[in-house]
């Protein structure tokens, strides 16, 4: 079987094709960098009678690659040796798609260039000659439109007419560049074993980094080569790629004719659209507010902020408590949250009435099982809902401005405007946030980066800031929104700051530049919304019934026998049980954050400790965020009879907190909720995190996790709680700030300034 | 050059990746430009080059020179 590789700027619509091709459902979005791995799959036509594999490479604007994704699709094609290349070039941007063209081409590999978005062309009311571009490059072409599905038959049909070989070509054949280019090309093609003696030719001459590396003796004598004809290699390098603009502009872009204005006259759509969301004032205010209303439509209990009194709304309707209470309108999240809770709710109750008497299997399946996984899946409208949003945002373009306004911003923590994008994915899910810091050029930008993107509450932390929110809605009257807004923004702020401090000591080095595409603006592609909101879902079902379903019937195993494996006795607080012995040989370390041995509950007027079961939850959530959650309401369900058919995960953690009493206070359901978000995140995270940082950094990060988490919660707790130590905190920090001062300042002394 | 200014590109200075980044993304002699806008904070700008949109910081900007054609 044939394999075929998709190469093309970023962007271009690769990973479209890819899935109008194979039929798969990866990611897609409207800014380049999406794609940050190669991606297999299969194409298979039975009418046609073809069968091809293909692979999805990472979006390249040249073959010199700059950031590590990059890398991955130059050696895809030099190592994997594909039977073809597909190359997508998006004909809207016909110039500089090209340029990566004229590149491929100088490989000895048969190519098949891909015309992508004809629809969009055709639309501004240009056309282009493929026939004619056709015959200059010398390879075929093919107008497609991968969105609309179109032509993508008839691609395949002539990617599978292709010869076997195909020799290389260049654009480079004028004057000097032109001789070198072939001198350079007779010493490549004696050496052994290269395969494309052009295109390592042309990339010696280029003073390529990788090449200098790969091909030691060939690359040298191309050096002399360069010395002897008494050129420079910046000389060169200026002239190869001006040498490639020049052909693409004045013979093969004459295909395409376009509708041409003038580049300042023209105000298409996307301009005017550009013109208000980067706008010198409202910018940055327009992207705070759109945030909050993004969390607002997600978490609020009141939407509107607006009490329209009791009354207002049929109380003690059907819908009561569904879409409104208390005389206030829920928010969406919320609305399809209660949706799902009454479905879970009943059903708990159903089963529950099949096993009445059944005794610890009624247990079991009713606290455990359901327990478990229905406090998670109440919150799962509530993560699909800030999903989509945030796809909408990915999938239209704003992300790339996002990262245009807030570079010079973040230019201050020591990174440049592409980190914010993995952070914002990071609010979805830290792993393909992780992965994602690939498309990072420095290093050092990557580890920082790295490390504070579990700060940006994932969605399997969601659970947590919403039912603690919750319980301190119930419990001291505070508003839902109001937490998680401090949930959110507190992770943020203390990502920032951890990223200026680590900047200014062991992550030292000059910003790195930002040289970025903005692509144009297109509303958002149901399809492409679709296939997000999809995946979600199903991953997080396949969660829910694998890790979190595993770890809740251990839990409830680990609560319902004590160590000697016999039943906890009627008489026995559930401290007895075997997770209450291990929690509370853990619980004196969260002493200090205000959740551990001081915490005592009554319940069914028996009283008891409870920092094990916060100790617990907490270290549970290391395999699974959401697993915090589930573990209360297990515990909850297990040792407070009557609330059986109650599982919802706000509502079993609300029913603890008041449990405690005055002996939880308000700063240490903060704290708890800080430990969460800020410590060592998921085991999938970590993995993830361990596979794209750098040897050896991996256990930094992991204490620099563990620190922050347990110093802030600390600080939050002993704050809110006792005031007074706010002093002391005050006096460290700006001992600790005063300190950065000076030994930035030492370093500047030596090394120099880290900006310019 | 100040934003709404078109210009030729005259050269582009400057060493290593950054410049070669700066080639490859169709920053070169003779391409045409026009200054877009600057971000809200100043810096970066964005150009309209070769059809579409780039950003760049005012650092990475300086290396290239520029004759203006036309001011507004």
């Amino acid at each position: 079987m044939k394999t075929f590789a998709l190469a093309g700027n970023p962007n271009s619509g690769k990973t479209t094709l890819f899935n109008a091709l194979t039929g798969a459902t990866a990611h897609v979005g409207n800014w380049p960098g999406v794609t940050v791995e190669q991606r297999k799959g299969v194409y298979r036509n039975k009418k046609a009678g073809i069968e091809a594999n293909i692979t999805d490479l990472p979006g390249i604007y040249s073959l010199s690659p700059y950031t590590p994704e990059e890398v991955i699709s130059r050696n895809f094609i030099l190592d994997e040796h594909p039977d073809a290349i597909i190359n997508i070039v998006d004909v809207t941007n016909l110039e500089r798609n090209l340029y990566l063209t004229t590149q491929l081409l100088e490989m000895d590999v048969p190519v098949i260039v891909a015309l992508n978005m004809m629809d969009a062309l055709e639309k501004q009311g240009s056309s282009v000659n493929a026939e004619e571009l056709s015959k200059k490059l010398g390879v075929p072409v093919v107008e497609i439109s991968a969105l609309k599905n179109e032509h993508i038959e008839a691609l395949m049909k002539e990617a599978m007419k292709l010869p076997e070989k195909r020799k290389g070509e260049t654009v480079l054949t004028d004057g000097w560049l032109g001789d070198l280019v072939k001198e350079a090309t007779a010493i490549y093609s004696k050496e052994e074993g290269i395969i494309h003696p052009l295109f390592h030719a042309i990339k010696a001459l280029e003073n390529d980094e990788i090449e200098a590396k790969a091909n030691k003796s060939a690359f040298a004598e191309v050096s002399k080569l360069i010395e002897t004809k008494g050129k420079t290699v910046d000389e060169l390098e200026a002239a190869s790629a001006d040498g490639r603009y020049q052909v693409i502009t004045e013979t093969f872009a004459t295909s395409l004719s376009k509708k041409e204005k003038a580049a300042s006259e023209k105000l298409t759509y996307s301009d005017k659209v550009d013109k208000v969301l980067t706008n010198r004032w409202v910018g940055i205010p327009i992207f705070l507010v759109l945030l909050y209303i993004l969390f607002r439509i997600t978490f609020a209990e009141n939407l509107f902020f607006a009490d329209f009194g009791i009354g207002t709304f049929d109380e003690g309707g059907v819908f009561e408590g569904l879409f409104y209470a208390e005389g206030h309108l829920m928010s969406l999240g919320k609305i399809l949250a209660n949706f799902v809770e009454c479905v879970t709710d009943w059903f708990t109750g159903v089963v529950a009435g099949w096993m009445e008497g059944a005794g610890a299997w009624q247990s079991f399946v009713c606290d455990g099982i359901l327990g478990g996984i229905f406090a998670v899946m109440g919150f799962l409208p509530q993560i699909l809902l800030l999903f989509f949003f945030f796809s909408i945002l990915e999938d239209t373009g704003y992300m790339a401005r996002v990262a245009f306004i807030l570079d010079r911003a973040f230019r201050r923590f020591g990174l440049s405007g592409r980190a914010i994008i993995p952070m914002i994915m990071g609010f979805g899910c830290s792993v393909p946030a992780m992965v994602n810091t690939r498309t990072l050029s420095s290093e050092k930008e990557k580890i920082q980066t790295i490390r504070v993107v579990p700060f940006f509450v994932c969605s399997a932390k969601l659970p947590i800031v919403a039912a603690v929110g919750a319980a301190l809605g119930d419990a001291f009257g505070i508003d839902p929104a109001l937490t998680a807004l401090v949930a959110y923004f507190g992770g943020v702020l203390i990502g920032f700051i951890s990223a200026i401090v680590m900047h200014l000591t062991t992550q030292r080095e000059k910003v790195p530049p930002f040289i970025m595409e903005l692509p144009a603006y297109h509303m958002p592609q149901a399809k492409a919304l679709g296939i997000h909101v999809w995946d979600k879902a199903k991953h997080s079902f396949k969660k829910l019934f694998t890790i979190i379903f595993v770890s809740t019937v251990i839990i409830w195993a680990m609560l319902y026998f004590r160590f000697d494996w016999q039943i906890l006795g009627e008489e026995e607080t559930a401290e007895y049980s075997i997770l209450g012995v291990l929690g509370s040989v853990f619980s004196p370390i969260f002493t200090p954050l205000g959740w551990g041995t001081q915490l005592v509950a009554t319940v069914n007027g028996q009283t008891m400790n409870m920092g094990w079961a916060f100790a617990v939850s907490a270290l549970n959530g290391l395999v699974a965020k959401e697993n915090a959650i589930a573990t209360f309401a297990t515990i909850a369900n297990s040792i407070g009879a009557g609330i059986a058919d109650d599982v919802d995960g706000a509502l079993s953690f609300s029913y603890l907190v008041q449990a405690c009493g005055s002996s939880l206070s308000v700063g240490a359901l903060y704290s708890f909720i800080f430990f969460n978000v800020l410590t060592i995140p998921c085991f999938a995270a970590v993995a993830t995190a361990k596979a794209e940082l750098p040897k050896g950094t991996l256990k930094w990060t992991i204490l620099f996790w563990l620190g922050v988490s347990y110093v802030v919660s600390c600080m939050v707790y002993t704050s809110v709680t006792f005031i007074w130590p706010i002093a002391i905190w005050a006096v460290l920090i700006i001992g600790g700030g005063v300190g950065i001062y000076f030994y930035n300042k030492h370093r500047v002394a030596i090394d120099g300034p880290l900006n310019a | 050059m100040v934003v709404g200014e078109s210009g030729v590109i005259a050269k582009v200075n400057g060493e290593g990746r950054v410049r070669r980044r700066l080639f490859d993304m169709g920053v070169t002699p003779n391409a045409e430009v026009y200054f877009r806008k600057k971000a809200p904070l100043g810096d970066p700008i964005e150009v309209t080059l070769r059809g579409y949109e780039l950003s760049l910081r005012k650092e990475e900007a300086k290396w290239v020179e520029v004759e203006v054609k036309e001011g507004k």
